[in-house]
């Protein structure tokens, strides 16, 4: 009897073990995968012979892909709203949660509820695009940054993390004669930092993500942002084919395995895409966590 | 002398009325509430195209006004019946596949909890959320990549071991198109998805396993009798709000991976809106469209919270 259940026990963690060692290869053998065939040999990558190692390891793909105009102008854009966006966001979700908490507020409860309700109804694609459209929104960067600046889950997150802190501290500042824009900025800003960055974090990944107001907006490429690019280069050939004509023209590569292939420069922009996520992912990962507990706590 | 500022300012505020105080709490707050009026409850105006025929270039008021006309069509033409018919299908068929597959992250969770390496644990769940933080088109990037019919890892790997005599073209196919997307989505989210049931199993009280262990109950026994329940609540809650959320599903995962050939199967509401509104410029007929959409989600949010209220006596809202 309990020899039985010993073994069943081993049984049941090598099983265990197992299947989550090859859950976690699953997850990211793909971004393994994509990175060996940015560095390998074009011409080995584009005939599919790069699976588990580089092969022939070189470096000119992030230059040259780097080189082309429609995609160095995308990463402006992106690197802009995600900065531009970020920052306004934090601040005005920092703000409005803070003024929240104020119970002298004039009808609070209500303009509360009106930011709130906005989470749970929403008018439509189609509708929501007419408006943009009525306001001047379409082909213009304002599009990417007005629309995020007051996102109701985060005021609702700094409202509840303002709220647990002890009100004696804004209290002793009033005392001393600080308005409300002393007390948030030298008091509640340093206070809820863990809040701020959890908020932040989660809107840079939004912005730098964000795929679909593009499709609806923009049709003039110079807002185009990177996942947009990368959308075109998967689905249309004819933008690759220009891409990979500009760098045989150059003529100083005269390496043939080298040449940029419909392979190589999916696969590079693919990376360059992902890389930001990869490279703060770790630092961030507990703010992450953090928020998703915060939020659910909240419901 | 800015002490002796900051001195008078709260001494005129304390003997000033509070009104003023309260005013200008409200607006320090009013940009902030133009934008959510501007960004949220505009669009609603938009509702109207709904009920006129709406022509792109023309202005609103210069275009015919047909009443009902659209909502009516829904039911009385037969060819819009039968698309919207389609288009219903695939959304319940998938969002169904999603509440059935949202077990798997409470079994993620509770069998990554009982992985007592913690060194590992804490690998395999930050290595299985980084999916989440990665855009579908990103996602469609690595599946063109790796199922590619020339050079793709899948076809190679699949030939290699003899399971398939020539390349597939997985992404253009048609065939268990509602299964692949599910998987896509599992792909994407399962990691994250347990991380709020990991949480909910570390909150329960450890003195029950003790317990349990006294009394003999092996690791089943303990995760059913113990686990289980503890994590019921929240899976309830969320099981709630994906009903809800059955129609919303969202376009954009749908949208990257649409193409010719899977476009019948593969179109759910958001997208077939976009698809007739936006690229078929049959705008009216969309936003009517897009409109019970709107209503519909609303309903089914208040029938998931009237639910939560009834079996938990707390809503979800």
């Amino acid at each position: 009897m309990h020899t039985q259940r010993k073994y069943g026990d081993l049984l049941f963690n090598v099983l265990n073990y197992t299947f989550f060692a090859a859950f976690t290869i699953i997850c990211i053998f793909p971004f393994y995968y994509l990175f060996i065939n940015t560095i390998s040999s074009n011409d080995l990558s584009s005939r599919g012979l790069v699976t588990f190692y580089p092969k022939m390891v070189h470096l000119t793909n992030y230059i040259e892909v780097l080189q082309v105009k429609g995609l160095s102008q995308a990463a402006l854009v992106s690197v802009g709203r995600t900065v531009v966006g970020t920052l306004l966001t934090v601040a005005a979700s920092a703000f409005l949660g803070f003024l929240f908490t104020k119970r002298k507020m004039w009808g609070r409860q209500f303009w509360y509820r009106f930011v709130i309700v906005t989470m749970y109804f929403n008018a439509g694609i189609i509708p929501w695009y007419i408006i943009m459209m009525n306001l001047n929104l379409t082909n213009n960067y304002l599009a990417y940054i007005l629309p995020a600046i007051v996102s109701p889950f985060y005021v609702i997150l700094v409202k509840t993390f303002v709220e647990s802190i002890p009100e004696v501290l804004q209290e002793s500042a009033e005392m001393d004669g600080a308005g409300y824009l002393t007390i948030f900025s030298r008091i509640i800003m340093p206070l809820i930092t863990p809040i701020a960055a959890t908020i932040a974090i989660f809107s840079a990944v939004s912005q730098w993500n964000s795929f679909v107001d593009t499709l609806f907006l923009m049709t003039d490429s110079k807002y185009y942002t990177l996942q947009f690019v990368l959308y075109k280069y998967l689905n249309e050939s004819t933008s690759l084919a220009a891409i990979i004509r500009n760098s045989q023209g150059s003529g100083t590569n005269i390496d043939l395995t080298n040449m940029q292939t419909a392979t190589s420069v999916r696969t590079t922009v693919s990376m360059i895409v992902v890389l930001p996520i990869l490279f703060v992912y770790p630092f961030f990962q507990r703010f992450f966590v953090k928020g998703i507990m915060i939020g659910a706590v909240k419901g | 002398m800015k002490t002796a500022i900051r001195r008078q300012s709260s001494l005129s505020r304390s003997s000033g009325s509070i009104i003023s105080d309260r005013f200008r709490l409200f607006l320090f707050a009013l940009p902030f509430l133009l934008l959510i009026l501007v960004f949220s409850y505009f669009p609603l105006y938009g509702w109207l195209y709904a009920f006129y025929n709406y022509r792109p270039g023309f202005s609103l008021f210069d275009t015919q006004f047909v009443g009902l006309q659209w909502f009516r069509s829904i039911v009385s033409n037969p060819t819009q019946t039968q698309e919207v018919l389609r288009v219903m299908r695939n959304t319940l068929a998938m969002s169904g596949l999603g509440i059935i597959t949202s077990v798997f992250p409470v079994l993620f969770a509770i069998f990554l909890t009982e992985i007592k390496t913690t060194w590992y644990k804490k690998t395999v769940q930050i290595f299985t959320t980084l999916p989440n933080f990665i855009s579908w088109v990103l996602v469609y990037a690595i599946a063109f990549m790796m199922f590619s019919v020339d050079n793709g890892v899948i076809n190679k790997f699949m030939m290699a071991i003899g399971l398939q005599e020539a390349p597939v073209n997985y992404l253009a196919s048609s065939e268990w198109i509602w299964l692949k997307m599910t998987l896509w989505g599992l792909w994407k989210g399962l990691g994250w998805g347990a991380i709020m049931y990991i949480a909910a199993i570390a909150s329960i009280d450890q003195e029950l396993y003790d317990a349990a262990k006294v009394d003999g109950a092996g690791r089943f026994r303990m995760i059913w009798h113990i686990t289980v329940p503890g994590i019921m609540p929240t899976y309830f809650v969320l099981l709630l709000l994906s009903i809800a959320n059955l129609i919303n599903n969202g376009m954009e995962q749908y949208f990257v991976f649409q193409n010719a050939l899977n476009r019948d199967t593969i179109e759910v509401l958001d997208l077939y809106v976009y698809n007739t509104g936006l690229l078929g410029f049959n705008f009216s007929f969309a936003t009517a469209v897009s409109m019970l959409k709107s209503i519909i989600s609303i309903v089914l949010l208040f029938i998931a919270n009237r639910l939560s209220k009834m079996v938990r006596g707390e809503s979800i809202i």
